[in-house]
Protein backbone atom coordinates (compact mmCIF):
# COMPACT_ATOMS: atom_id res chain seq x y z
CA UNK A 1 0.00 0.00 0.00
CA UNK A 2 0.96 3.47 -0.48
CA UNK A 3 -0.44 4.95 1.77
CA UNK A 4 1.02 6.48 5.04
CA UNK A 5 1.78 4.08 7.61
CA UNK A 6 0.83 4.47 10.94
CA UNK A 7 2.33 7.25 13.14
CA UNK A 8 2.30 5.33 16.48
CA UNK A 9 0.52 8.09 17.85
CA UNK A 10 -2.09 5.34 19.79
CA UNK A 11 1.73 4.92 22.20
CA UNK A 12 -0.43 7.64 24.63
CA UNK A 13 -3.15 4.52 25.46
CA UNK A 14 -0.37 3.54 27.74
CA UNK A 15 -1.21 6.17 30.28
CA UNK A 16 -4.42 7.20 28.72
CA UNK A 17 -6.68 6.72 31.93
CA UNK A 18 -4.08 8.08 34.53
CA UNK A 19 -3.73 10.97 31.81
CA UNK A 20 -7.49 11.50 31.46
CA UNK A 21 -8.15 11.70 35.29
CA UNK A 22 -5.60 14.39 35.41
CA UNK A 23 -6.72 16.07 32.53
CA UNK A 24 -10.21 16.32 32.67
CA UNK A 25 -11.03 19.77 33.40
CA UNK A 26 -8.69 20.92 30.38
CA UNK A 27 -10.37 18.27 28.30
CA UNK A 28 -14.23 19.86 28.88
CA UNK A 29 -13.16 22.89 27.72
CA UNK A 30 -11.65 21.70 24.95
CA UNK A 31 -15.02 19.97 24.04
CA UNK A 32 -16.83 24.08 24.23
CA UNK A 33 -13.86 25.29 22.04
CA UNK A 34 -14.04 22.59 19.24
CA UNK A 35 -17.68 23.74 19.41
CA UNK A 36 -17.84 27.46 18.95
CA UNK A 37 -14.79 26.70 16.29
CA UNK A 38 -17.81 24.63 14.07
CA UNK A 39 -19.66 27.85 14.08
CA UNK A 40 -23.15 25.85 13.82
CA UNK A 41 -26.61 25.53 15.75
CA UNK A 42 -26.22 22.22 15.01
CA UNK A 43 -27.57 20.24 18.18
CA UNK A 44 -24.94 17.12 19.14
CA UNK A 45 -26.93 14.43 21.32
CA UNK A 46 -24.01 14.68 23.58
CA UNK A 47 -24.06 18.47 24.91
CA UNK A 48 -22.75 18.18 27.97
CA UNK A 49 -21.17 15.02 28.40
CA UNK A 50 -17.73 14.84 27.98
CA UNK A 51 -16.78 12.55 24.96
CA UNK A 52 -13.32 11.86 26.83
CA UNK A 53 -15.03 10.58 30.09
CA UNK A 54 -13.97 6.52 30.39
CA UNK A 55 -17.23 4.59 29.63
CA UNK A 56 -17.63 0.78 31.05
CA UNK A 57 -17.32 -1.74 28.38
CA UNK A 58 -17.50 -5.34 28.99
CA UNK A 59 -15.74 -7.49 26.64
CA UNK A 60 -15.96 -11.24 25.68
CA UNK A 61 -12.19 -12.07 25.06
CA UNK A 62 -11.49 -15.85 24.70
CA UNK A 63 -13.87 -17.27 26.29
CA UNK A 64 -13.66 -14.82 29.68
CA UNK A 65 -15.67 -11.49 30.27
CA UNK A 66 -14.16 -8.50 31.02
CA UNK A 67 -15.08 -5.09 32.55
CA UNK A 68 -12.80 -2.26 31.82
CA UNK A 69 -13.19 1.38 31.12
CA UNK A 70 -11.96 3.02 27.96
CA UNK A 71 -12.24 6.37 26.06
CA UNK A 72 -14.39 5.66 23.01
CA UNK A 73 -10.87 6.58 21.03
CA UNK A 74 -9.56 3.10 21.79
CA UNK A 75 -9.61 0.51 19.07
CA UNK A 76 -10.25 -2.91 20.03
CA UNK A 77 -6.33 -3.66 19.50
CA UNK A 78 -5.65 -0.79 21.99
CA UNK A 79 -7.87 -2.63 24.38
CA UNK A 80 -6.60 -6.18 24.33
CA UNK A 81 -3.04 -4.89 24.51
CA UNK A 82 -3.06 -2.23 26.62
CA UNK A 83 -5.92 -2.95 28.77
CA UNK A 84 -5.99 -6.75 29.01
CA UNK A 85 -2.48 -7.31 28.59
CA UNK A 86 -3.25 -9.46 25.84
CA UNK A 87 -0.12 -8.64 23.67
CA UNK A 88 0.20 -11.80 21.28
CA UNK A 89 -2.03 -9.59 18.53
CA UNK A 90 0.01 -7.65 17.40
CA UNK A 91 0.41 -3.77 15.87
CA UNK A 92 1.82 -3.41 12.26
CA UNK A 93 0.27 -0.26 10.88
CA UNK A 94 -2.77 0.83 13.17
CA UNK A 95 -4.41 1.23 9.54
CA UNK A 96 -6.01 -2.05 8.15
CA UNK A 97 -2.69 -2.58 5.71
CA UNK A 98 -0.69 -5.26 7.24
CA UNK A 99 -3.26 -8.13 9.10
CA UNK A 100 -0.51 -8.57 12.43
CA UNK A 101 -3.58 -6.97 14.33
CA UNK A 102 -6.00 -10.20 12.86
CA UNK A 103 -7.75 -11.38 15.62
CA UNK A 104 -11.67 -13.16 15.47
CA UNK A 105 -15.17 -11.86 15.98
CA UNK A 106 -17.79 -14.29 16.35
CA UNK A 107 -15.67 -16.68 14.40
CA UNK A 108 -15.06 -14.36 11.55
CA UNK A 109 -11.01 -13.20 11.02
CA UNK A 110 -11.20 -9.10 11.10
CA UNK A 111 -8.78 -6.63 11.80
CA UNK A 112 -8.61 -5.07 15.53
CA UNK A 113 -7.03 -1.99 14.18
CA UNK A 114 -10.10 -1.08 12.41
CA UNK A 115 -12.68 -1.48 15.09
CA UNK A 116 -13.44 0.51 18.20
CA UNK A 117 -13.43 -1.47 21.46
CA UNK A 118 -16.95 -0.05 21.94
CA UNK A 119 -18.37 -1.43 18.94
CA UNK A 120 -17.25 -5.07 19.57
CA UNK A 121 -19.28 -4.97 23.35
CA UNK A 122 -21.38 -8.12 22.77
CA UNK A 123 -19.50 -10.11 20.56
CA UNK A 124 -16.94 -12.92 21.02
CA UNK A 125 -13.44 -12.12 20.67
CA UNK A 126 -11.05 -14.73 19.81
CA UNK A 127 -7.29 -13.86 19.79
CA UNK A 128 -4.05 -15.74 19.81
CA UNK A 129 -4.02 -16.47 23.54
CA UNK A 130 -7.57 -18.40 23.08
CA UNK A 131 -6.37 -20.95 20.25
CA UNK A 132 -4.16 -23.40 21.72
CA UNK A 133 -5.83 -25.72 24.14
CA UNK A 134 -6.45 -25.13 27.66
CA UNK A 135 -4.00 -28.09 28.38
CA UNK A 136 -1.39 -25.86 26.34
CA UNK A 137 -1.86 -28.50 23.28
CA UNK A 138 -0.77 -26.36 20.39
CA UNK A 139 -3.42 -25.89 17.82
CA UNK A 140 -2.60 -27.64 14.54
CA UNK A 141 -1.92 -24.15 12.60
CA UNK A 142 0.29 -23.05 15.61
CA UNK A 143 2.10 -26.28 15.37
CA UNK A 144 2.48 -25.95 11.75
CA UNK A 145 4.11 -22.99 11.88
CA UNK A 146 6.91 -24.13 14.07
CA UNK A 147 7.25 -27.40 11.80
CA UNK A 148 7.35 -25.30 8.75
CA UNK A 149 9.65 -22.70 9.81
CA UNK A 150 6.72 -20.29 9.02
CA UNK A 151 8.76 -17.19 10.09
CA UNK A 152 11.79 -15.50 10.53
CA UNK A 153 11.10 -12.60 13.40
CA UNK A 154 7.60 -13.75 14.33
CA UNK A 155 5.89 -10.51 14.65
CA UNK A 156 3.30 -11.31 11.67
CA UNK A 157 2.33 -14.90 13.28
CA UNK A 158 0.16 -14.04 15.78
CA UNK A 159 -1.71 -12.34 12.73
CA UNK A 160 -1.29 -15.04 9.84
CA UNK A 161 -2.16 -17.80 12.59
CA UNK A 162 -5.79 -16.16 13.52
CA UNK A 163 -5.84 -15.40 9.79
CA UNK A 164 -5.10 -18.90 8.44
CA UNK A 165 -7.13 -20.95 10.90
CA UNK A 166 -10.31 -19.01 9.35
CA UNK A 167 -8.53 -19.39 6.12
CA UNK A 168 -9.14 -23.16 6.19
CA UNK A 169 -12.09 -22.98 7.80
CA UNK A 170 -14.02 -20.95 4.97
CA UNK A 171 -12.74 -23.69 2.58
CA UNK A 172 -10.31 -20.99 1.16
CA UNK A 173 -7.10 -23.27 1.55
CA UNK A 174 -7.86 -25.74 -1.59
CA UNK A 175 -5.02 -25.36 -3.12
CA UNK A 176 -2.26 -22.94 -3.43
CA UNK A 177 -3.21 -19.93 -5.20
CA UNK A 178 -6.34 -19.34 -3.25
CA UNK A 179 -3.97 -19.76 0.02
CA UNK A 180 -1.88 -16.50 -1.34
CA UNK A 181 -4.87 -14.94 -2.72
CA UNK A 182 -6.72 -15.09 0.80
CA UNK A 183 -4.03 -14.97 2.92
CA UNK A 184 -2.59 -11.39 0.89
CA UNK A 185 -4.22 -9.83 4.45
CA UNK A 186 -1.32 -10.51 6.04
CA UNK A 187 1.79 -9.35 5.19
CA UNK A 188 5.20 -10.70 6.33
CA UNK A 189 8.37 -8.02 6.09
CA UNK A 190 10.68 -10.81 6.59
CA UNK A 191 8.82 -12.59 3.35
CA UNK A 192 8.38 -16.02 5.23
CA UNK A 193 5.69 -16.48 2.58
CA UNK A 194 6.37 -20.16 0.91
CA UNK A 195 6.52 -21.49 4.41
CA UNK A 196 3.92 -19.87 5.66
CA UNK A 197 1.95 -21.82 2.55
CA UNK A 198 3.09 -24.94 3.58
CA UNK A 199 1.98 -24.50 7.35
CA UNK A 200 -1.63 -23.57 6.00
CA UNK A 201 -1.79 -26.99 4.28
CA UNK A 202 0.11 -28.88 6.55
CA UNK A 203 -2.73 -27.48 9.31
CA UNK A 204 -5.63 -27.81 6.74
CA UNK A 205 -5.15 -31.77 6.35
CA UNK A 206 -3.74 -32.30 9.76
CA UNK A 207 -7.80 -30.52 10.54
CA UNK A 208 -9.36 -32.19 8.56
CA UNK A 209 -7.92 -36.25 9.83
CA UNK A 210 -9.12 -34.00 12.86
CA UNK B 1 -8.18 11.81 16.71
CA UNK B 2 -11.07 13.93 17.79
CA UNK B 3 -12.81 12.98 20.95
CA UNK B 4 -16.90 11.26 20.38
CA UNK B 5 -19.72 10.43 21.96
CA UNK B 6 -20.57 6.83 21.03
CA UNK B 7 -24.30 5.68 20.51
CA UNK B 8 -25.36 2.33 19.18
CA UNK B 9 -28.55 2.62 17.10
CA UNK B 10 -31.57 0.61 18.05
CA UNK B 11 -33.87 1.88 15.11
CA UNK B 12 -33.69 2.87 11.67
CA UNK B 13 -35.76 5.49 13.27
CA UNK B 14 -33.68 6.58 16.19
CA UNK B 15 -30.50 6.40 13.72
CA UNK B 16 -32.14 8.96 11.41
CA UNK B 17 -32.91 11.15 14.35
CA UNK B 18 -29.78 11.09 16.24
CA UNK B 19 -28.07 11.74 12.34
CA UNK B 20 -30.19 15.01 11.85
CA UNK B 21 -28.86 17.64 12.47
CA UNK B 22 -31.84 19.79 12.16
CA UNK B 23 -32.80 22.37 10.43
CA UNK B 24 -30.82 25.26 8.51
CA UNK B 25 -27.97 23.11 8.61
CA UNK B 26 -26.32 22.29 5.40
CA UNK B 27 -23.47 20.60 4.94
CA UNK B 28 -22.44 17.12 3.63
CA UNK B 29 -22.86 14.06 5.89
CA UNK B 30 -18.62 13.52 6.01
CA UNK B 31 -18.57 16.78 7.62
CA UNK B 32 -21.42 16.26 9.81
CA UNK B 33 -21.56 16.51 13.86
CA UNK B 34 -22.96 13.24 14.33
CA UNK B 35 -21.94 10.64 11.33
CA UNK B 36 -22.46 7.13 10.88
CA UNK B 37 -20.48 3.78 11.86
CA UNK B 38 -21.14 0.39 10.08
CA UNK B 39 -17.40 -1.82 9.59
CA UNK B 40 -15.69 1.17 10.99
CA UNK B 41 -13.10 -0.22 8.47
CA UNK B 42 -12.85 3.48 6.49
CA UNK B 43 -14.46 5.45 9.46
CA UNK B 44 -11.94 4.56 11.90
CA UNK B 45 -9.10 4.51 9.36
CA UNK B 46 -9.67 8.49 8.72
CA UNK B 47 -10.80 9.33 12.30
CA UNK B 48 -7.63 8.25 13.13
CA UNK B 49 -5.68 10.09 10.59
CA UNK B 50 -7.94 13.46 12.17
CA UNK B 51 -9.89 13.25 8.56
CA UNK B 52 -12.79 12.70 10.17
CA UNK B 53 -13.55 14.26 13.23
CA UNK B 54 -17.63 13.29 14.26
CA UNK B 55 -18.80 14.69 17.78
CA UNK B 56 -21.12 11.76 18.00
CA UNK B 57 -20.64 7.83 16.46
CA UNK B 58 -24.00 6.27 15.22
CA UNK B 59 -22.77 2.77 15.20
CA UNK B 60 -26.00 0.84 12.78
CA UNK B 61 -24.69 -2.80 12.85
CA UNK B 62 -28.11 -3.21 15.08
CA UNK B 63 -30.30 -2.34 12.55
CA UNK B 64 -32.97 -4.79 11.61
CA UNK B 65 -31.50 -7.84 10.01
CA UNK B 66 -34.72 -8.21 7.75
CA UNK B 67 -34.12 -4.86 6.08
CA UNK B 68 -30.59 -4.15 6.50
CA UNK B 69 -28.73 -7.28 6.75
CA UNK B 70 -30.21 -10.05 3.84
CA UNK B 71 -29.53 -10.63 0.08
CA UNK B 72 -32.78 -11.24 -1.63
CA UNK B 73 -32.99 -13.01 -5.00
CA UNK B 74 -35.67 -13.75 -7.18
CA UNK B 75 -36.66 -13.40 -11.08
CA UNK B 76 -36.55 -9.69 -10.80
CA UNK B 77 -33.41 -9.36 -9.46
CA UNK B 78 -31.31 -8.65 -6.68
CA UNK B 79 -32.08 -6.80 -3.51
CA UNK B 80 -28.61 -6.45 -1.51
CA UNK B 81 -29.10 -4.67 2.60
CA UNK B 82 -26.74 -1.94 3.46
CA UNK B 83 -25.29 -4.11 6.28
CA UNK B 84 -24.71 -7.30 4.18
CA UNK B 85 -20.67 -7.66 4.46
CA UNK B 86 -18.64 -7.77 1.34
CA UNK B 87 -17.66 -11.48 2.04
CA UNK B 88 -21.58 -12.40 2.59
CA UNK B 89 -22.41 -10.99 -0.31
CA UNK B 90 -18.93 -12.64 -2.07
CA UNK B 91 -20.21 -15.82 -1.39
CA UNK B 92 -23.65 -15.47 -2.29
CA UNK B 93 -24.54 -18.88 -4.47
CA UNK B 94 -27.02 -16.63 -7.13
CA UNK B 95 -24.53 -13.57 -6.74
CA UNK B 96 -22.02 -15.89 -7.97
CA UNK B 97 -23.86 -17.68 -10.61
CA UNK B 98 -26.20 -15.14 -11.95
CA UNK B 99 -24.25 -12.10 -11.27
CA UNK B 100 -20.40 -12.33 -11.48
CA UNK B 101 -19.58 -8.83 -11.77
CA UNK B 102 -20.27 -8.20 -8.33
CA UNK B 103 -19.07 -11.37 -7.03
CA UNK B 104 -15.59 -10.11 -8.45
CA UNK B 105 -15.29 -6.92 -7.51
CA UNK B 106 -16.19 -8.00 -4.22
CA UNK B 107 -13.69 -10.96 -4.33
CA UNK B 108 -11.00 -8.42 -5.73
CA UNK B 109 -11.04 -6.21 -3.22
CA UNK B 110 -8.99 -5.60 -0.24
CA UNK B 111 -8.67 -8.93 2.22
CA UNK B 112 -10.65 -11.08 3.72
CA UNK B 113 -10.57 -9.86 6.91
CA UNK B 114 -11.38 -6.70 5.57
CA UNK B 115 -14.44 -7.98 3.88
CA UNK B 116 -15.75 -9.75 6.58
CA UNK B 117 -16.35 -6.48 8.34
CA UNK B 118 -16.74 -4.28 5.83
CA UNK B 119 -20.70 -3.26 5.37
CA UNK B 120 -22.10 -2.70 1.32
CA UNK B 121 -23.33 0.49 2.48
CA UNK B 122 -20.01 1.65 3.83
CA UNK B 123 -17.98 0.15 1.22
CA UNK B 124 -20.14 2.68 -1.66
CA UNK B 125 -19.27 5.60 0.72
CA UNK B 126 -15.81 5.14 0.95
CA UNK B 127 -13.48 7.85 0.89
CA UNK B 128 -10.71 8.77 -1.85
CA UNK B 129 -6.83 7.30 -0.77
CA UNK B 130 -5.43 10.39 -2.26
CA UNK B 131 -2.18 10.70 -0.56
CA UNK B 132 -3.08 14.49 0.34
CA UNK B 133 -6.12 13.78 1.44
CA UNK B 134 -5.41 11.03 3.99
CA UNK B 135 -2.21 13.65 5.46
CA UNK B 136 -3.93 16.54 7.55
CA UNK B 137 -1.05 18.64 7.12
CA UNK B 138 -1.53 18.73 3.34
CA UNK B 139 -3.30 21.98 1.77
CA UNK B 140 -6.96 19.54 0.28
CA UNK B 141 -9.73 21.48 -1.44
CA UNK B 142 -11.74 17.95 0.06
CA UNK B 143 -10.66 18.09 3.33
CA UNK B 144 -10.75 21.66 3.69
CA UNK B 145 -12.63 23.78 0.94
CA UNK B 146 -10.24 26.51 -0.65
CA UNK B 147 -7.20 25.54 0.96
CA UNK B 148 -6.40 24.64 -2.17
CA UNK B 149 -5.52 21.08 -3.81
CA UNK B 150 -1.83 19.47 -3.10
CA UNK B 151 -2.04 17.14 -6.04
CA UNK B 152 -2.55 18.87 -8.92
CA UNK B 153 0.77 19.42 -8.96
CA UNK B 154 2.51 16.76 -6.44
CA UNK B 155 2.84 13.34 -6.64
CA UNK B 156 -0.74 12.05 -8.75
CA UNK B 157 0.52 8.64 -9.91
CA UNK B 158 -2.73 7.46 -8.83
CA UNK B 159 -5.23 9.98 -9.40
CA UNK B 160 -8.22 10.46 -11.89
CA UNK B 161 -8.22 11.33 -15.71
CA UNK B 162 -11.97 11.39 -16.52
CA UNK B 163 -14.29 13.40 -14.44
CA UNK B 164 -12.02 15.66 -12.78
CA UNK B 165 -11.63 19.38 -11.97
CA UNK B 166 -9.23 22.43 -11.57
CA UNK B 167 -10.48 21.84 -7.52
CA UNK B 168 -9.89 18.66 -7.24
CA UNK B 169 -8.80 15.28 -9.17
CA UNK B 170 -9.08 12.28 -6.12
CA UNK B 171 -9.93 8.97 -7.57
CA UNK B 172 -12.62 7.29 -6.68
CA UNK B 173 -11.39 3.84 -5.15
CA UNK B 174 -14.10 1.46 -4.71
CA UNK B 175 -15.06 -1.73 -7.44
CA UNK B 176 -18.33 -2.91 -5.84
CA UNK B 177 -19.66 0.57 -6.97
CA UNK B 178 -18.66 -0.26 -10.64
CA UNK B 179 -20.11 -3.37 -10.50
CA UNK B 180 -23.36 -1.24 -9.25
CA UNK B 181 -23.68 1.40 -11.80
CA UNK B 182 -22.64 -0.91 -14.69
CA UNK B 183 -26.07 -2.95 -14.14
CA UNK B 184 -28.43 0.33 -13.48
CA UNK B 185 -28.49 -0.35 -9.64
CA UNK B 186 -30.94 1.76 -7.50
CA UNK B 187 -30.26 3.00 -4.20
CA UNK B 188 -32.93 2.83 -1.24
CA UNK B 189 -32.48 6.21 1.44
CA UNK B 190 -34.16 6.68 4.12
CA UNK B 191 -33.93 10.35 5.49
CA UNK B 192 -35.16 12.50 8.62
CA UNK B 193 -37.64 13.70 6.02
CA UNK B 194 -38.69 10.75 3.63
CA UNK B 195 -38.04 7.48 2.33
CA UNK B 196 -36.61 7.91 -1.46
CA UNK B 197 -35.05 5.66 -3.92
CA UNK B 198 -32.41 7.15 -6.29
CA UNK B 199 -30.37 5.48 -9.43
CA UNK B 200 -26.90 4.80 -8.45
CA UNK B 201 -25.74 6.89 -10.92
CA UNK B 202 -26.99 10.19 -9.20
CA UNK B 203 -25.61 8.90 -5.93
CA UNK B 204 -21.75 10.30 -6.33
CA UNK B 205 -20.70 14.29 -7.81
CA UNK B 206 -18.04 14.75 -9.57
CA UNK B 207 -15.78 17.28 -7.43
CA UNK B 208 -16.58 20.07 -9.42
CA UNK B 209 -15.63 23.49 -7.01
CA UNK B 210 -17.14 22.10 -4.27
CA UNK B 211 -14.73 18.39 -4.06
CA UNK B 212 -15.79 17.73 -0.77
CA UNK B 213 -19.57 16.97 -1.40
CA UNK B 214 -19.14 13.62 -2.06
CA UNK B 215 -22.74 12.25 -2.87
CA UNK B 216 -25.80 13.73 -2.83
CA UNK B 217 -26.92 12.25 0.49
CA UNK B 218 -27.53 15.15 3.13
CA UNK B 219 -26.79 14.20 6.90
CA UNK B 220 -28.68 11.85 8.59
CA UNK B 221 -29.70 9.73 5.37
CA UNK B 222 -29.49 6.20 5.45
CA UNK B 223 -28.51 3.86 2.77
CA UNK B 224 -30.84 1.10 3.45
CA UNK B 225 -29.72 -1.57 -0.08
CA UNK B 226 -29.74 -1.59 -3.22
CA UNK B 227 -32.09 -3.20 -5.73
CA UNK B 228 -30.37 -4.92 -9.08
CA UNK B 229 -32.47 -5.51 -11.74
CA UNK B 230 -32.36 -8.54 -13.76
CA UNK B 231 -31.21 -9.03 -17.33
CA UNK B 232 -29.58 -10.83 -19.54
CA UNK B 233 -26.36 -9.52 -19.92
CA UNK B 234 -25.96 -9.87 -15.44
CA UNK B 235 -24.54 -13.51 -16.24
CA UNK B 236 -22.00 -12.66 -18.82
CA UNK B 237 -20.73 -9.94 -16.91
CA UNK B 238 -16.64 -9.60 -15.38
CA UNK B 239 -14.67 -7.30 -13.75
CA UNK B 240 -10.91 -6.61 -14.45
CA UNK B 241 -8.89 -5.08 -12.18
CA UNK B 242 -5.20 -3.52 -13.06
CA UNK B 243 -3.35 -3.47 -9.92
CA UNK B 244 0.76 -2.58 -8.53
CA UNK B 245 0.53 -5.99 -7.36
CA UNK B 246 -1.54 -9.32 -7.98
CA UNK B 247 -3.83 -8.82 -4.51
CA UNK B 248 -4.82 -6.21 -2.11
CA UNK B 249 -4.57 -3.37 -3.15
CA UNK B 250 -6.45 -0.80 -5.36
CA UNK B 251 -7.37 -0.49 -8.64
CA UNK B 252 -4.87 1.40 -11.01
CA UNK B 253 -7.51 0.95 -13.65
CA UNK B 254 -10.50 -1.35 -13.92
CA UNK B 255 -13.35 -2.43 -15.99
CA UNK B 256 -16.75 -3.92 -15.11
CA UNK B 257 -18.18 -5.67 -18.32
CA UNK B 258 -22.14 -6.91 -18.67
CA UNK B 259 -23.05 -8.10 -22.41
CA UNK B 260 -25.66 -9.64 -24.03
CA UNK B 261 -24.42 -10.99 -27.17
CA UNK B 262 -26.63 -12.18 -30.43
CA UNK B 263 -23.84 -14.75 -31.88
CA UNK B 264 -20.66 -12.30 -31.78
CA UNK B 265 -23.15 -9.54 -32.25
CA UNK B 266 -23.53 -7.12 -28.93
CA UNK B 267 -26.93 -6.85 -28.37
CA UNK B 268 -26.58 -5.07 -25.14
CA UNK B 269 -23.73 -3.59 -22.97
CA UNK B 270 -22.39 -1.83 -19.99
CA UNK B 271 -19.37 -0.84 -18.87
CA UNK B 272 -18.10 0.90 -15.84
CA UNK B 273 -14.61 2.01 -15.26
CA UNK B 274 -12.51 1.90 -12.08
CA UNK B 275 -9.27 3.69 -11.07
CA UNK B 276 -9.26 6.26 -13.31
CA UNK B 277 -12.69 8.68 -12.96
CA UNK B 278 -13.50 10.59 -9.61
CA UNK B 279 -16.86 8.98 -8.97
CA UNK B 280 -18.00 5.80 -10.09
CA UNK B 281 -17.75 5.93 -14.23
CA UNK B 282 -20.10 4.88 -16.68
CA UNK B 283 -18.56 4.39 -19.82
CA UNK B 284 -21.69 5.69 -22.42
CA UNK B 285 -20.03 6.38 -25.52
CA UNK B 286 -17.93 3.30 -25.21
CA UNK B 287 -21.43 1.21 -25.03
CA UNK B 288 -22.90 3.25 -28.12
CA UNK B 289 -20.04 2.60 -30.50
CA UNK B 290 -20.52 -1.20 -29.58
CA UNK B 291 -24.34 -1.88 -29.54
CA UNK B 292 -25.42 -3.58 -32.99
CA UNK B 293 -22.04 -4.51 -33.79
CA UNK B 294 -19.49 -7.78 -33.58
CA UNK B 295 -17.34 -7.42 -31.11
CA UNK B 296 -13.59 -8.21 -32.24
CA UNK B 297 -10.64 -6.65 -30.43
CA UNK B 298 -10.55 -3.91 -33.63
CA UNK B 299 -13.58 -2.77 -31.61
CA UNK B 300 -13.19 -3.34 -28.78
CA UNK B 301 -10.18 -0.85 -29.28
CA UNK B 302 -12.50 1.87 -30.56
CA UNK B 303 -14.72 1.84 -27.71
CA UNK B 304 -11.66 2.19 -25.27
CA UNK B 305 -10.40 5.35 -27.16
CA UNK B 306 -13.70 6.61 -27.32
CA UNK B 307 -14.02 5.93 -22.95
CA UNK B 308 -10.87 7.78 -22.71
CA UNK B 309 -11.26 10.47 -25.21
CA UNK B 310 -12.09 13.09 -22.52
CA UNK B 311 -9.48 12.13 -20.23
CA UNK B 312 -7.24 14.69 -18.68
CA UNK B 313 -3.68 13.66 -17.59
CA UNK B 314 -1.03 15.40 -15.11
CA UNK B 315 2.64 14.56 -14.67
CA UNK B 316 2.60 11.24 -13.14
CA UNK B 317 -0.66 9.59 -14.35
CA UNK B 318 -0.88 9.88 -17.96
CA UNK B 319 -0.37 5.68 -18.05
CA UNK B 320 -3.64 5.31 -16.55
CA UNK B 321 -4.69 6.04 -20.23
CA UNK B 322 -2.72 3.28 -22.20
CA UNK B 323 -3.44 0.64 -19.30
CA UNK B 324 -6.99 2.01 -18.61
CA UNK B 325 -8.00 1.82 -22.50
CA UNK B 326 -5.58 -1.99 -22.44
CA UNK B 327 -8.04 -3.15 -19.42
CA UNK B 328 -11.26 -2.37 -21.17
CA UNK B 329 -9.93 -4.19 -23.94
CA UNK B 330 -9.10 -7.37 -21.94
CA UNK B 331 -12.08 -6.95 -19.84
CA UNK B 332 -14.62 -6.88 -23.26
CA UNK B 333 -12.95 -10.11 -24.95
CA UNK B 334 -12.88 -11.70 -22.04
CA UNK B 335 -16.82 -11.39 -21.07
CA UNK B 336 -17.24 -12.43 -24.34
CA UNK B 337 -15.38 -15.78 -23.93
CA UNK B 338 -17.42 -16.29 -20.96
CA UNK B 339 -19.42 -20.08 -20.92
CA UNK B 340 -22.23 -18.93 -19.87
C1 LIG C 1 -6.02 -1.63 3.45
C2 LIG C 1 -7.33 -1.46 2.76
C3 LIG C 1 -7.48 -1.89 1.45
C4 LIG C 1 -8.69 -1.73 0.80
N1 LIG C 1 -8.81 -2.14 -0.50
C5 LIG C 1 -9.98 -1.96 -1.15
C6 LIG C 1 -10.13 -2.36 -2.50
O1 LIG C 1 -9.22 -2.89 -3.12
N2 LIG C 1 -11.33 -2.14 -3.10
C7 LIG C 1 -12.38 -1.56 -2.45
O2 LIG C 1 -13.45 -1.40 -3.03
N3 LIG C 1 -12.27 -1.18 -1.17
C8 LIG C 1 -11.09 -1.36 -0.52
N4 LIG C 1 -10.97 -0.96 0.78
C9 LIG C 1 -12.04 -0.16 1.37
C10 LIG C 1 -13.07 -0.98 2.08
O3 LIG C 1 -13.78 -1.73 1.15
C11 LIG C 1 -13.98 0.03 2.80
O4 LIG C 1 -13.26 0.56 3.88
C12 LIG C 1 -15.25 -0.61 3.33
O5 LIG C 1 -15.98 -1.19 2.29
C13 LIG C 1 -16.10 0.41 4.05
O6 LIG C 1 -17.21 -0.23 4.63
P1 LIG C 1 -17.51 -0.08 6.20
O7 LIG C 1 -18.79 -0.77 6.49
O8 LIG C 1 -16.35 -0.49 7.00
O9 LIG C 1 -17.71 1.49 6.27
P2 LIG C 1 -17.54 2.50 7.49
O10 LIG C 1 -16.12 2.76 7.70
O11 LIG C 1 -18.34 2.05 8.65
O12 LIG C 1 -18.26 3.77 6.85
C14 LIG C 1 -17.76 4.40 5.69
C15 LIG C 1 -18.61 5.63 5.39
O13 LIG C 1 -19.94 5.27 5.04
C16 LIG C 1 -20.90 5.84 5.93
N5 LIG C 1 -21.93 4.80 6.06
C17 LIG C 1 -21.74 3.50 6.38
N6 LIG C 1 -22.90 2.82 6.24
C18 LIG C 1 -23.84 3.71 5.85
C19 LIG C 1 -25.24 3.61 5.54
N7 LIG C 1 -25.91 2.45 5.58
N8 LIG C 1 -25.89 4.74 5.19
C20 LIG C 1 -25.24 5.93 5.12
N9 LIG C 1 -23.94 6.08 5.40
C21 LIG C 1 -23.24 4.97 5.76
C22 LIG C 1 -20.13 6.20 7.15
O14 LIG C 1 -20.72 7.27 7.84
C23 LIG C 1 -18.78 6.56 6.57
O15 LIG C 1 -18.78 7.88 6.09
C24 LIG C 1 -9.78 -1.14 1.47
C25 LIG C 1 -9.65 -0.74 2.79
C26 LIG C 1 -8.44 -0.89 3.44
C27 LIG C 1 -8.33 -0.45 4.87
S1 LIG D 1 -6.93 15.58 -5.38
FE1 LIG D 1 -8.74 16.16 -4.16
S2 LIG D 1 -8.46 14.96 -2.32
FE2 LIG D 1 -6.42 15.03 -3.28
S3 LIG D 1 -5.39 16.91 -2.48
FE3 LIG D 1 -6.49 17.53 -4.32
S4 LIG D 1 -8.44 18.28 -3.48
FE4 LIG D 1 -7.57 16.97 -1.90
S1 LIG E 1 -2.23 -3.22 12.67
FE1 LIG E 1 -1.89 -3.45 10.51
S2 LIG E 1 -3.85 -4.18 9.88
FE2 LIG E 1 -4.22 -3.73 11.95
S1 LIG F 1 8.21 -13.31 10.32
FE1 LIG F 1 9.02 -11.31 10.37
S2 LIG F 1 7.34 -10.19 9.58
FE2 LIG F 1 6.72 -12.19 9.19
Amino acid sequence: MADHPGTGKSRLSLHRRGFLTAAATGATAAVVARGAEAQTSEATPAAGVNPRTPRPVTLSVNGQTHEIGLDARTSLLDALRDHLRLTGTKKGCDHGQCGACTVHIDGKRALSCMSFAVMAEGHEITTIEGLAAPAGDLHPMQQAFVDQDAFQCGYCTPGQIMSAVACVKEGHAENDDDIREFMSGNLCRCAAYPNIVAAVKQARDAIREG
Amino acid sequence: MHPFAYQRASSEQAAVEAGNPGPGVRRPPTEAAAQFVAGGTNMSDYMRLNVTRPDVLIDINELSPSAYGHIEADSAGLRIGALVRMAEAEDHPVIRSDYPVIHDTLKLAATRQIRNMASLGGNVLQRTRCEYFREASFPCNKRQPGSGCSALDGFNRRHAVLGVSDACIATYPGDFAQALIALDARVEIMGPQRRRTIAFSELHRQPGGTPNVETGLAPGELITGYVVPAGPHTRRSRYVKTRDRESYQFALASAAIALDLDGATVKDVRIALGGVATVPWRAHEAEQLLVGQPLDETLARRAADAAFAQARTREHNGYKVPIGKETLVRALLETQAMDV
